[in-house]
């Protein structure tokens, strides 16, 4: 009955979705919806499940996919989005029963659960993060179902291998692998139930009664479910997301050219070229490592003081006309598609010219420093119409072969060396600044390390001399393919650094609500909707951390002192130990990592933590209660238990009456204004609505 | 009464000639020919230069670590009566007759040297034969890598040297623990683990892992301890206190302490004062000291200041204007005002004087009394050369379009008002009506018509405002970041000449010492804060290396060559001991895996004893590689093979103990007692009885996995003794498999 009311609670927030613009990051995963819808490549720094489903939802509900997603704010005008919107809100809308299930089932105690659910429905931040179309709905979904389905198959440990425990243990395996199908974060849900299944084979280990057969039961039931089966999810969802995603887009330069070669309407899809490299071949290099770019120069120089002013040479991810560059004998300048002359192939060990197509200049290289990694050698363009100087001659070398052999496109992995000083072209992966155009830095690394940072190869290849050969059997196989998009996520998770003087979100600012995040409207004649949790809520949260540790402190010192319990409190100190412990254990594993990443953060990052802390708050206060009132005598000490409840429970719905404007939005004067709605209600200097 | 006196008076030594001998041969092996070569070796070019700052107390900055180790290298230097004139360029370069090389690189060494008798006792207090400690010493005294690092001005083995000496004083102390807590040696002892760690701690961050893993393993005791129910609540307490304070609160202090020498110790300006606060470069001497002397505290109408951005990054600059105008349109087709420039200027210039006026006023000098201004006034800033007023509008800023454009107001009579009133807020106000004081003042303006607030952007602008750093007004000011607070640093009282007399009556009253204004713990929070958060720029190395290359000694560090003879010294570890050091870690971790899970099925392997000597050798062995080598693996910095020693230091330790227990446990015949030759070997027994039990019934049966095992016993007493060896034996009630 109670449970029913959740739901019916929360399926009634659903109608406030129906705000028809753009809020903040559904410029991201819409797009990437449509996307899917539209069949093109993209690059994310996140695994696909959970666009998938997005784009799967507008599918269903009829989005066409055309919707360009530009900038926060634009209007939806015709396009039907509910359907994405909807499904994020039903997701979102599941957390408070799954937390129900999994206080109820933790603690065995109705108002616990009741007291966990209504924290949740009643967060401002839970609600404004489920009414858009993020992945966060999404992820918290599958992590509440995975705790839901772990504490389940626990409590029915006494049945093991029966058809409720089998169930249980499978569908944890499946949430794990929806929780990081959908983003990475997800490996902290994995890491908690790993834990969590160590402790429980450790203590079956332990079970004497229990035979050593039955014990490699155990064992494998797990293995399968719970390591291979997420796998074997996990490699499927990418598997889809390859062959749903089969025609070239905006993600192409971010992979490896045999990458590119799979997407249909990529210049290297089904192509045939030439393939062998000749004197006077117009070609593009890519860098090796992952996400490397392509060799690129552009008319900008330099700027003052950085090195010389001389003509800036980058690594650029996308395709553009810069990228070309034309192969040149070091020695004479001749034209080699002139029809009079003979075809020469350039052969490993052979000094070499490279000529930049559209600006005729020289890849060149001298004794200044580079401009990020000061102990490299800045590599620039120089000369005019192809006459430089012997700075711009560079050995031509092809990993794992002997001098003399031609050069393959695609397959050879080329080092260039500078004849001069011996240093080694490369890219060292730093971004430039602004006067770069924030593209990659080129240097020339006097280090001579074999990395794939110092090794390029031949994308594409012109030249009208010579016989083309198709490329199909280039086509990587798709354990390659996951292996490669791994990689490229996660150089793109450690690419997102922090600016200087940027001001970003720190860890510690999320417990205490310190600040909120902007998701439409600035100005007082806008729709204004803010991520800020429900202060009251999230300070209950904070204090019942504190609250937690020192009860859970002073019952474990009191146990180990030998003090004699009751039946009543023993049972009490058991689910405060236990349940308690695996919650907290849950919420420290969805915040610390955070305090050791050194990527871009944001307040939204800690709603996975702030699942766990409500449910603890739920799990803490009845044991208080309840411990109090076990002191008490009978008829006042139910007195006690109940008011105590209820006390908080309206303390929940008032504070949720008082700030529920933030996510159903404001309209009018900013809160500094005596005149706003928010008047008096903000409480902290740092919050700004 | 006299009876004392017919007892002869007798002094009894004893001396371990086997931590006497290795004492000894561990200083040969470190002391000898130390001052070879006189010339600058790898990073003693980079603490040399400390050292150097040290002897003429200049101050400094070092973000590599504390100062403790930085200090006791200068000791040396001090002691040898070095005058700090030395230029540390470059690698290889010759000392000069006045570096005493030999006593700057003394102290390394001898810290180098005493670990090898530390070794020795720690496997002692571990309870292992005297054999296997003397084989750990051994390895330790022939380990290439740590003479190499311990013969020159570096402080690797200043750090493994302190590492070990907690260890080896906790040890101590949990020994005397189990039968004299709190007598005098107990408290030295545990006292002297605070201290060790601390020191660990102030030479090197990397002293942090150990002094962490050793709070864990002092945790585990204490809740032991408290499970202890012999004990009463009062004397638990107490026991937990004790540690406490010698574990948390000593090393706290002691931490505090170096920072106090090396505050009070460097008190002249010097190469690093740019990267501190005004206020902490006002309280060293020379530098900003000199110029801010005697200026006035309070800011008034009419003041002259100069304004610093509190944050310091990219580089410390000046709220700067000068005669140019933005360009009328910037290279990508975006419009400007075409107003005069507002800049960041990182160095010191007569154009980043400002004058403070009261908007109702026309005067531009200091009224008398001087009328000061408070947290929440409304002030204009002009600028002192060209007499513009600082000014904002609802202009993109040149590099940060959503931010306005901040410019001094020039007239073109084009429909565009002024917009040049600023509010004053003191951020680190103790009141609201706080007024606002030079360098002390933490200010941030905020614009009365736009509530812009007035910014560095950190971006640099391009050719045509000569790459200063951009300024901007801030609409959407997120939370509070010190690249919106500005202090005064240069102040001084606007005057015309009629006014001058009065300017001496008026400089007289206000006048502050703001160096005796900061206190010691304020500048300890901000250098600690510097110190942590400075960041290099990532540099790559010739010779660095990632930790994945150290266990298997892939790399190397040349370190010193000399160009004409060629000689050389190589940062290379000893081949036999890195193997053999990586196979006794690979057959702890597997034989601990293995009995842990027997254990867990009740099945003993080994008795109790023998269990729990095994766990905690392996918990303190293994343990201190794994703290001291795992945590590179998540760093970012440019590392070297040398981060590696005080691991590699706890891996030689676990050699002896592997190779005991193998042959007390494992290479053993039914009914032959393998024993272990220490019995032969130990000469003190007083200090340390050793008995050999074997349970003649477990020999004859030759089934049971008892074995003969040597149990060490630290008391003296007879009974003690007796009952040590009856729990010894009792414990033999493990099933036989």
């Amino acid at each position: 009955m109670d449970l029913y009311r959740e739901n019916v609670f929360s399926v009634l927030f659903i109608p406030f979705l129906m705000i028809p613009n753009i809020r903040w990051d559904e410029t991201h995963f819409g797009k990437m919806g449509s996307y899917y819808i539209n069949r093109t490549f993209f690059f994310d720094v996140h695994p696909p499940l959970g666009k998938m489903l997005i784009g799967l939802a507008g599918y269903l509900s009829g989005y066409n996919g055309t919707f360009p997603f530009q900038k926060p704010g634009d209007r939806y005008g015709h396009h039907n989005y509910i359907g994405m919107r909807g499904f994020c809100a039903f997701l979102g809308s599941c957390l408070v029963p799954f937390a129900y299930l999994i206080v109820l089932e933790l603690s065995k105690s109705l108002s616990a659960a009741l007291l966990a659910a209504s924290i949740l429905i009643f967060d401002t931040g839970c609600i404004t993060l489920s009414q858009y179309i993020l992945l966060d709905p999404i992820l918290m979904f599958f992590l509440m179902g995975a705790v839901l389905s772990m504490v389940k198959y626990n409590s029915c440990a006494v049945r093991p291998f029966s058809a409720p425990w089998w169930f249980w243990l499978s569908l944890t395996g499946v949430n794990l692998a929806g929780a990081i199908g959908v983003k990475f974060v997800g490996l902290f849900v994995v890491l908690l139930v790993g834990l969590n299944t160590v402790y429980d084979l450790w203590e079956l280990l332990g079970d004497l009664s229990l035979s050593l057969v039955t014990l490699g039961k155990h064992l494998l039931a797990r293995v399968f479910c719970l390591i291979l089966l997420p796998l074997v999810l996990y490699t499927a969802q990418f598997a889809v997301h390859f062959a749903v995603l089969n025609k070239s887009g905006p993600g192409d330069g971010f992979f490896s050219s045999a990458f590119q070669s799979r997407l249909i309407g990529n210049n290297l899809h089904n192509v045939s070229v030439p393939e062998h490299l000749a004197y006077g071949s117009v070609i593009t290099m890519k860098n090796l490592r992952m996400a490397g770019g392509y060799l690129h120069s552009h008319w900008h120089l330099y700027p003052e003081g950085v090195g010389a002013r001389q003509q800036q040479v980058t690594a650029y991810l996308h395709k553009d006309l810069n990228n070309l560059w034309v192969i040149k004998k070091h020695d004479s300048n001749t034209d080699h598609l002139d029809p009079s002359c003979s075809v020469e192939f350039v052969r490993h060990g052979d000094v070499i010219r490279l000529e930049h197509k559209e600006t005729s200049r020289n890849l060149h290289s001298h004794q200044h420093e580079a401009p990020m990694t000061r102990k490299h050698f800045q590599v620039t363009g120089y000369g005019i119409n192809g006459t430089g100087d012997a700075n711009d001659f560079w050995r031509i070398e092809v990993v794992g072969r002997k001098s003399g052999k031609r050069i393959k496109v695609l397959r050879s992995q080329i080092r260039l060396t500078h004849l001069a000083t011996g240093c080694i072209l490369g890219s060292s992966g730093k971004t430039l600044p602004k006067w770069g155009w924030e593209q990659v830095e080129v240097t020339c690394t006097p280090y001579v390390k074999e990395t794939p940072n110092a090794l390029w190869n031949v994308e594409d290849h012109i030249n009208p001399k010579l016989p083309n050969i198709s490329l199909d059997v280039l086509k990587p196989s798709f354990p390659e393919i996951l292996l490669e998009s791994h990689m490229v996520m996660i150089r793109g998770n450690s690419g997102l650094k922090p600016k200087e003087n940027e001001v970003t979100s720190k860890p510690w600012h999320w417990p205490i609500n310190y600040q909120g995040l902007r998701f439409s409207g600035v100005n007082e004649t806008d729709y204004r909707v803010y991520l800020l949790g429900n202060p009251v809520v999230w300070w209950l949260n904070l204090v019942t951390i504190g609250l937690y540790l020192l009860m859970a402190t002073c019952t474990i010192v009191a146990i180990k002192r030998g003090a004699q319990l009751t039946v009543e409190f023993k049972e009490l100190s058991e689910v405060l130990l236990h349940s308690g412990g695996k919650i907290m254990l849950g919420w420290l594993l969805h915040y610390l990592p955070f305090f050791m990443m050194g990527r871009v953060l944001y307040f939204h990052h800690y709603f996975p933590a702030m699942l766990f802390s409500s449910m603890l708050t739920g799990i803490t206060w009845d044991t208080l209660l309840k411990f109090c009132a076990g002191c008490l005598s009978c008829s006042m000490g139910k007195r006690v238990y109940t008011y105590g409840m209820l006390a908080l429970m309206l303390l929940i719905v008032y504070s949720f009456y008082l700030f529920h404007p933030l996510s159903y939005g404001m309209v009018g004067p900013m809160a500094s204004d005596p005149n706003s709605p928010m008047a008096g209600l903000r409480w902290l200097e740092s919050w700004e609505f | 009464m006299l009876g004392f006196l017919k007892q002869p008076v007798v002094v009894t030594a004893e001396i371990n000639m086997n931590l006497v001998a290795l004492t000894v041969m561990g200083l040969v092996n470190r002391l000898w020919a130390l001052s070879y070569p006189r010339a600058v070796v790898f990073d003693e070019v980079y603490y040399g230069q400390f050292v150097s700052l040290y002897m003429k107390r200049i101050f400094f900055v070092d973000d590599s670590g504390p100062p403790f180790g930085h200090m006791l290298l200068a000791f040396g230097g001090y002691l040898g009566g070095f005058d700090g004139n030395f230029l540390w360029n470059r690698i290889g370069a010759e000392y000069s007759m006045n570096v005493p090389v030999w006593s700057l690189r003394l102290l390394p060494a001898l810290t180098g040297a005493l670990c090898v008798p530390l070794a020795y006792q720690i496997l002692v207090e571990l309870h292992f034969s005297h054999c296997a400690a003397f084989g750990a010493a051994l390895l330790i005294l022939f380990e290439n890598s740590l003479i190499t690092q311990s013969r020159l001005m570096l402080l690797e083995s200043v750090l493994i040297f302190f590492i070990l000496l907690a260890i080896l004083s906790y040890l101590k102390f949990y020994n005397l623990q189990k039968c004299s807590p709190f007598t005098a040696g107990w408290w030295f002892w545990l006292l002297l683990t605070g201290v060790a760690c601390s020191c660990a701690v102030g030479v090197k961050y990397m002293g942090l892992f150990t002094y962490m893993l050793l709070l864990a393993i002092a945790g585990g005791h204490s809740w032991h301890l408290i499970g202890d129910q012999t004990l009463s609540n009062v004397s638990v307490l107490c026991h937990l206190l004790a540690r406490g304070l010698a574990l948390v609160v000593v090393p706290v202090a002691m931490y505090l302490s170096f920072f106090y020498v090396h505050l009070t110790v460097l008190y002249r300006s010097g190469p690093h004062d740019q990267i501190m606060t005004s206020a902490f470069q006002a309280s060293l001497e020379g530098g900003l000291a000199r110029i801010t002397q005697g200026q006035p505290l309070e800011v008034a109408y009419g003041s002259q200041i100069t304004l610093r951005n509190v944050l310091g990054k990219p580089v410390p600059c000046w709220l700067h204007s000068h005669k140019n105008t933005y360009p009328i349109r910037y290279e990508n087709g975006r419009g400007s005002s075409h107003q005069q420039q507002v800049t960041c200027y990182p160095f010191k210039d007569v154009n980043n004087w400002w004058i403070v006026k009261d908007p109702g006023m026309q005067q531009l000098v200091v009224s008398n009394p001087p009328r000061p201004v408070r947290h929440g006034h409304i002030v204009q800033l002009v600028h002192g050369i060209t007499t513009r007023y600082l000014n904002t509008h609802d202009v993109a800023a040149p590099l940060s379009p959503h931010s306005q454009e901040i410019s001094c107001y020039i007239d073109y009579n084009i429909s565009m008002p002024a917009q040049n009133l600023w509010r004053v807020e003191i951020v680190n106000r103790e009141s609201d009506t706080d007024v606002w004081k030079t360098i002390l003042s933490e200010v941030r303006f905020v614009h009365v018509n736009t509530s812009a607030v007035l910014k560095l952007s950190g971006a640099s602008l391009p050719e045509w405002g000569y790459r200063q750093l951009e300024i901007i007004g801030e609409k959407l000011s997120k939370g509070h970041h010190q690249s919106m607070l500005w202090n005064v640093e240069e102040h001084r009282y606007g005057k015309s000449q009629e006014q001058k007399e009065r300017e001496v009556e008026l400089h007289s009253p206000t006048q502050a010492d703001i160096s005796k204004n900061l206190s010691f713990m304020a500048r300890f929070t901000e250098l600690q804060w510097k110190i942590l958060t400075l960041k290099n720029e990532d540099t790559e190395h010739k010779y660095s290396s990632s930790p994945l290359d150290w266990i298997t000694m892939d790399t190397n560090i040349a370190y010193w060559f000399h160009p004409i003879s060629g000689a050389q010294i190589h940062l290379i570890g000893n081949i036999l001991t890195w193997a053999s050091a990586n196979v006794a870690t690979l057959v702890y971790v597997c034989l601990f895996l293995w009995y842990l899970l027997r254990r867990r099925r009740k099945i003993c392997d080994i008795p109790e004893d023998a269990w729990r000597l095994w766990v905690s050798a392996g918990g303190l062995c293994v343990g201190g590689w794994a703290v001291n080598y795992l945590p590179f693996f998540m760093m970012e910095k440019t590392l070297f093979l040398y981060h590696y020693l005080p691991a590699l230091t706890f891996q030689i330790l676990l050699i002896p103990v592997v190779l005991q227990h193998l042959t007390d446990h494992l290479c053993r015949y039914p009914g032959y007692s393998t024993g272990c030759p220490a019995v032969l070997i130990s000469g003190d027994k007083s200090s340390e009885m050793m008995g050999f039990l074997v349970p003649a019934p477990a020999l004859i049966l030759g089934t049971l996995h008892y074995v003969p095992s040597v149990i060490t016993l630290p008391c003296l007493a007879e009974e003690n003794y007796s009952v040590n060896a009856c729990t010894g034996l009792g414990k033999v009630n493990c099933s036989p498999v």
